[in-house]
């Protein structure tokens, strides 16, 4: 049995939540890219609240903020739902208590496969930039593609095991080498920038057996963490054009004269220029008439002058 | 501590914030007329400062603190300031017996490894003690600077961890504050120090940020201060306020103007 995949651009971030809706492929894997302007963590957040609103467990592995703050703004029938694996407190078992999680990171991380056995959930990194951090990138990735169930067959595993991988990476934090590993792996890819204050995302879609689409959505989340969209803002910075202010003629007022008077016009057109051939001209240099003195060169040679009165083009031929 | 910077911020040493990690930042400018108003400004406050200062010795702070109206000799004296003073201790480790970690113990080894060692000796620091006195009234650490611990070998995913732990414990779990002060070199091949700034920024809650003119030196305006509120925690005040001014550092005060309103200008 075939599983379709059903994520297409009107049912992805465009469709307001709920009605809950099997619109994402089995085991899906997708990154948004924020930067320090344009931060990712609320729409993390926007759409770990969408998935609990379906009925789905959420698993987030906090590793950047600590649980308060991550579960803050959200009520207690989402907080219900999610499961937060604190990775924040003690990650690398600095404390004298432990407070860290067994293993570390990895195997943090390798657990959350586990636990995700029965029902829809989803898994929430925040964040894939701290994971890439500490630990290297072609086992983050090995475990990222089990994690998403990406090598099952869809003939495998039952719709209700579905598992969506949510990651937030920190675009500035990276090489192109880590990214373009983590792009390749993901179905969905959401780069947010904005203008003016309104946010946007580029989100790249990656399907099996199809040209990958680019879509652009403007969005902004509400204080509950509710995703809405938005239509594109319109650009304020053109001037509005005014048909009804006069011209001004430029060339008033001026301390020169541009314009020329007949006669004037008259003088300029019959003026020959010094360097246009015509036959007076040719008449003028050919008859020398009086008044018109030849010119001569008086030249003083010097001592050192060497005078050859002979002509060096006699052995020409022409 | 600058009055004219308090007024910017919105904040007075009595009622100042707690759990916030501050980033100062400088760019073709010199920044550190910020780490001595925070200095003086928590000491005000009351609160328990860690100082690790990396960069210059303890009078020259003391120096300027006294200027600033704190004296940080008396402040350390009756505890309220610890302070690590890099300059000296960078030596003392390589005349002494390895017996204990020394919080700059990366000095020694090959690797720079962690800065575990120099988390230990901060939150030795300022770990609430409960011995009946009046308390401090929260934790803060200044560090000056960071941009120093990548100069001598550590690596920039270490100082994220050592900030990371610093804010989990001093700003989570103690309810006190972080600052830190960070180069940005504007060097676009120095990777490291791009992903040191880059990560602190998605960490923090407040960035103060002094570059120099883009226009060059200037005898009346030494630079421009930009103030980026992040991750404000409560979600219906405006995400990232942003504000710029220019300053002009004088001998006991700073003083901030808009942009081109310099008096000397108008």
């Amino acid at each position: 049995r075939h599983l379709s995949p059903r994520l297409t651009p009107s049912e992805g971030l465009a469709r307001p939540p709920p009605p809950p809706t099997d619109n994402c492929p089995n085991g899906s894997f997708r990154p948004s890219h924020d930067s320090v302007e344009w931060e990712g963590r609320s729409l993390l957040k926007a759409l770990v609240k969408k998935s609990a609103l379906c009925g789905e467990q959420v698993h987030v592995l906090g590793c950047e903020v600590s649980e308060e703050e991550f579960r803050e703004g959200f009520d207690s029938s989402i907080n219900n739902r999610l499961v937060y694996h604190d990775l924040f407190r003690d990650p690398l078992s600095w404390s004298k208590p432990g407070k860290a999680l067994p293993g570390g990171p990895l195997e943090a991380l390798r657990a959350l496969d586990k636990r995700t056995g029965s029902g829809p959930a989803t898994i929430a990194l925040d964040s894939l930039s701290w994971l890439l951090h500490h630990l290297p990138c072609p086992i983050l990735c090995q475990t990222l593609h089990a994690l998403s169930r990406q090598d099952s067959c869809p003939g495998d595993t039952l719709p209700g095991e579905q598992v969506r991988v949510l990651g937030l990476l920190h675009e500035e934090l990276h090489g192109p080498g880590p990214l373009g590993a983590l792009s390749s792996l993901a179905q969905t890819e959401v780069t947010l920038s904005g203008t003016m204050g309104q946010a946007s995302a580029h989100i790249l879609y990656r399907r099996p057996r199809q040209r990958p689409t680019l879509q652009t959505q403007w969005f902004s989340i509400l204080p509950d963490f509710s995703l809405e969209l938005q239509v594109e803002p319109l650009l304020e910075s053109q001037p509005p054009s005014d048909l009804h202010t006069p011209s001004v003629d430029p060339t008033t007022h001026l301390t020169f004269n541009l314009h020329l008077s007949k006669k004037e016009r008259e003088a300029k057109d019959s003026l020959t220029l010094p360097f246009q051939f015509s036959s007076e001209k040719q008449q003028a240099l050919l008859r020398p008439g009086l008044g018109q003195a030849t010119s001569h060169i008086f030249y003083e040679p010097d001592a050192y002058d060497d005078l050859d009165q002979e002509d060096p083009d006699d052995d020409l031929d022409v | 501590m600058f009055p004219e910077l308090n007024n910017l911020l919105n904040t007075t040493p009595e009622g100042a914030e707690q759990g916030k990690l501050t980033l100062l930042c400088d760019a073709k400018t010199d920044g550190s007329f910020l780490v001595h108003h925070f200095l003086s400004f928590y000491l005000k406050a009351n609160c328990k400062v860690c100082f690790v200062a990396l960069v210059q010795s303890f009078s020259h702070y003391n120096m300027v603190g006294q200027k600033l109206g704190v004296s940080l000799t008396t402040a350390r004296e009756r505890g309220q300031l610890v302070v690590l003073e890099g300059l000296k201790s960078a030596v003392d480790i390589f005349f002494r017996p390895q017996e204990e970690p020394h919080p700059l113990q990366f000095l020694r080894e090959a690797n720079a490894g962690d800065l575990q060692p120099l988390y230990a000796f901060v939150r030795d620091a300022l770990e609430p003690v409960d011995c009946g006195e009046a308390a401090w009234r929260c934790p803060v650490l200044l560090v000056d600077d960071l941009s120093v611990l990548l100069s001598l070998g550590v690596g920039p995913v270490a100082v994220l961890d050592f900030v990371h732990y610093c804010r989990a414990t001093v700003c989570r779990e103690w309810k006190g504050n972080v600052v830190a002060l960070v180069h940005d070199s504007g060097d676009a091949e120095d990777e490291e120090s791009d992903v040191l700034l880059n990560g602190l920024s998605h960490q923090s809650h407040l960035i103060l940020r002094a570059e120099g003119l883009a226009t060059g030196f200037c005898k009346d305006v030494h630079g421009q201060l930009r103030i980026l509120w992040r991750r404000p925690l409560q979600p219906t005040t405006p995400r990232d306020r942003s504000l710029t001014y220019q300053y002009k550092i004088q001998d006991k005060s700073v003083s901030f103007f808009a942009k081109g309103m310099s008096p000397a200008v108008l």
